[in-house]
């Protein structure tokens, strides 16, 4: 026994001690360049595969840039200054008004329905710095209704003279969180489901397929329609609504991947240590099924807010008062000379779309092993 | 074959049992009582006590009449007995069948979706292949970008661009903005009324086709191309064939296979779809019925389209399958198990 353990060492050290090495006693250049390639991960081959596209890259930025808008969207477009001295006093309304809505800061009873606007025309106020777009997107102006891009109103305004910036800046927060709250709860119902069906098969798999092919066949655009339209048009229906319908897609493409994972090695290893499904799913099975529902989750964002658009083009957006790119679009049909309304919402829109779809393309083709050289 | 054709449309009857339940869940569980739309109209002109009595009595009377003083699973099933023998409720606004309602609009719907098909058919499909016969040449580049935006274009802005400036006396009067036909099409002749419908429905068809067509178009390259690499092709160019029958002959057959499954999935959609643009070009068909019926929260017809739609759809699987042995004789009915 010992021997044969004796045995067993000499064979491994004598192995590791058997690499090659140049007469100098370091290591070959291939060598130094296979380690790097082991230390090299997948996601960071995906990554450099994903920077290489040159599109989905513009598209990231151009992500990343509307997000940027739609948190600092009071700071960008607001009907009070940022900075603001009255009466002696230093003033940051914009702050203040976040302060004021959490409670920290209470505005003075005098001001809190001032209209900074009306002050600086005055010239009462003694130093003042305007946000870029000094407009809010619910501030109504009759008498500046429909003026085309000019001035101050740098796109415009709409029919009860909101200022068409100002509502683009405002709305994509609402397009954005509804994307990925949308898709989030599209991707998690997808993924949950999905992951059973293939892990478990049999039965499980029968039903929860059958679920899928079921909810395929509703027109999905209709069903939401009528969810948002009878059970109120607040932003959380939405989301929900277009979330618990457009899950189908993530789940099947779930499936999939956990069908080829699930017969590998090291999962027969997990199961036969005797780790629980729960656990086996959740560590062992879901981290390598994962990489394509990234892509599907660029996609779903991008339908998503497509969908939001079209519900708050039809009348069924957010609420009334809130200004969404849809209702924004929805507009220019009752102007007929406005063609500010028409271009401008629509462009946000196609152009929050578009960058999403080539995000979710240049994902799916770093994913690709094919395509990579 | 046949057995399978059974067996599929025996499956339809869970399938359309979880439909009708959802819908039915969906538009019964709504807040508020469904009575209200119908008598909110009358609402208005009473004001006084004796009146507001009425009304409470009008509501017990529509309540009894549309079945709505049962519990939830007896409306249910009294529901789908009802949908068995062919009768799909009356609307809530006009007290008319909702088939009727449905059956008089389809006509221009079918119209529309059947134009779409056409166009979407005849053109995407040779765009695809001509792409991918010649990848990487100046036009399969330029047509893959095209093809991309045209994917991303939301239908409704394209809609509201062609109505603001190409159906407006302020820019362009080129097409009339709304309807399918012009006030005085009965007098026009036969040219004249051929030029009036197309004229009417050349904005619609192809605002409803842009999407689609994209991604057929888009599916039919990239399908194409899979085959192009296969090693038959290969032989088929070795054999010394000319490169327009190896692309014509032995690629498109195999490629159009996958193209054949997105009929069934490009009909939802286009249910789905038409609301908005029958909405936008005032055009009456379903699409616009389904839309005025959720404003007026006229849930039998609601409920009725949702089911109709979901089983159009259903069935346009089905024809789909059968269509793809057709094409692919490699695919085994027996085995096929849903």
């Amino acid at each position: 026994m010992d021997q044969e353990k004796e045995f067993l060492e000499k064979e491994i050290i004598g192995k590791k001690t058997e690499v090659d090495t140049d007469t100098n006693g370091n290591l070959t250049k291939d060598q130094i360049e296979s380690q790097q390639e082991v230390g090299v991960s997948y996601w960071s081959l995906v990554k450099h595969q994903f920077k290489k596209n040159k599109l989905a890259m513009i598209s990231f930025y151009i992500v990343s840039i509307l997000i940027v808008i739609a948190v600092t969207a009071d700071f960008l477009a607001s009907s009070k200054p940022l900075y603001a001295v009255y009466k002696g006093e230093t003033y940051f309304p914009v702050i203040k008004d976040y302060m004021n809505d959490v409670g920290i800061n209470k505005w003075d009873a005098s001001l809190i329905n001032v209209n900074w606007k009306e002050l600086d025309n005055q010239n009462k106020l003694e130093s003042v710095i305007w946000t870029p777009v000094p407009y809010g997107s619910r501030e109504i102006d009759l008498s500046n209704a429909l003026s085309p891009p000019a001035g101050d109103h740098y796109l415009g305004t709409d029919g009860i003279g909101r200022d068409l910036l100002a509502g683009l800046i405002h709305g994509s927060r609402v397009s954005l969180s509804v994307g990925f709250i949308a898709a989030g709860i599209a991707l998690l119902i997808g993924i949950v489901l999905g992951s059973m069906a293939g892990f478990f098969g049999g039965k499980v798999d029968l039903i929860i397929m059958r679920f899928v092919e079921i909810m395929v066949t509703f027109p999905l655009f209709f069903l939401i329609i009528t969810i948002v339209a009878i059970y109120g048009s607040s932003i959380w229906f939405i989301m929900a609504a277009i979330g618990l319908t457009t899950w189908t897609g993530d789940a099947k493409l779930i499936r999939g991947e956990v069908l080829k994972v699930r017969n590998m090695e090291y999962i027969t290893a997990a199961n036969s240590m005797g780790l629980p499904n729960k656990q086996i799913i959740l560590r062992h099975v879901l981290p390598n099924a994962i990489a394509p529902v990234l892509v599907s989750g660029a996609f779903a964002i991008a339908g998503a807010i497509l969908t939001e658009a079209g519900l708050s083009y039809l009348g069924f957006g957010v609420s009334a008062t809130t200004v969404t790119w849809g209702s924004l679009l929805n507009e220019a049909r009752s102007a007929s000379n406005a063609w500010w309304l028409a271009i401008f919402p629509g462009v946000m829109i196609f152009i929050a779309v578009v960058t999403y779809n080539l995000i979710g393309e240049g994902l799916r083709d770093a994913l690709d092993p094919r395509l990579r050289d | 074959m046949t057995e399978y054709v059974i067996k599929r449309i025996l499956l339809f009857i869970p399938t359309l049992i979880i439909i009708t339940m959802i819908t039915f869940l969906v538009c019964r569980l709504a807040p508020g009582d469904p009575t209200e739309m119908k008598i909110g109209a009358t609402q208005e002109a009473q004001k006084t006590d004796a009146k507001n009595q009425m009304t409470e009595q009008a509501k017990e009377f529509y309540k009894k009449k549309f079945g709505l003083d049962k519990p939830l699973p007896i409306q249910y099933f009294i529901w789908i007995g009802n949908m068995l023998q062919g009768d799909f409720g009356n609307s809530f606004k006009d007290n008319r069948p909702v088939l009727d309602k449905i059956t008089e609009r389809l006509p221009v719907s079918i119209t529309i979706s059947f134009l779409s098909f056409m166009l979407i058919y005849t053109i995407a499909i040779p765009i695809g292949i001509y792409s991918a016969a010649r990848q990487y040449s100046l036009l399969d580049r330029s047509t893959t970008v095209l093809l991309f935006i045209l994917y991303s274009l939301p239908n409704f802005w394209v809609a509201t661009l062609a109505i603001v400036f190409l159906c407006n006396v302020e820019y362009l009067k080129i097409f009339p903005t709304a309807g399918i036909r012009s006030e005085n099409f009965d007098t026009l002749g036969s040219f004249d009324k051929f030029k009036d419908l197309f004229m009417h429905l050349f904005l619609p068809v192809t605002v409803t086709s842009l999407a689609a067509f994209a991604f057929l178009s888009r599916q039919m390259r990239s399908s194409m191309l899979e085959v192009i690499r296969q090693d038959y092709i290969r032989t088929a160019r070795a054999k010394g064939l000319s490169e327009r029958k190896v692309i014509m002959k032995h690629a498109l057959r195999n490629s159009l296979i996958p193209i054949i499954t997105l009929i069934g999935g490009l009909l939802p959609a286009m249910v789905g779809g038409s609301i908005i643009v029958e909405t936008i070009f005032s055009i009456p068909g379903i699409g616009q019925l389904a839309f005025q019926a959720i404003l007026d929260r006229d849930y039998p017809l609601i409920m009725a389209e949702l089911v109709i739609a979901s089983l159009l759809t259903v069935v346009g699987i089905l024809v789909v399958d059968i269509l793809y042995s057709f094409v692919d004789p490699r695919i085994a009915f027996t085995k096929k198990t849903a």
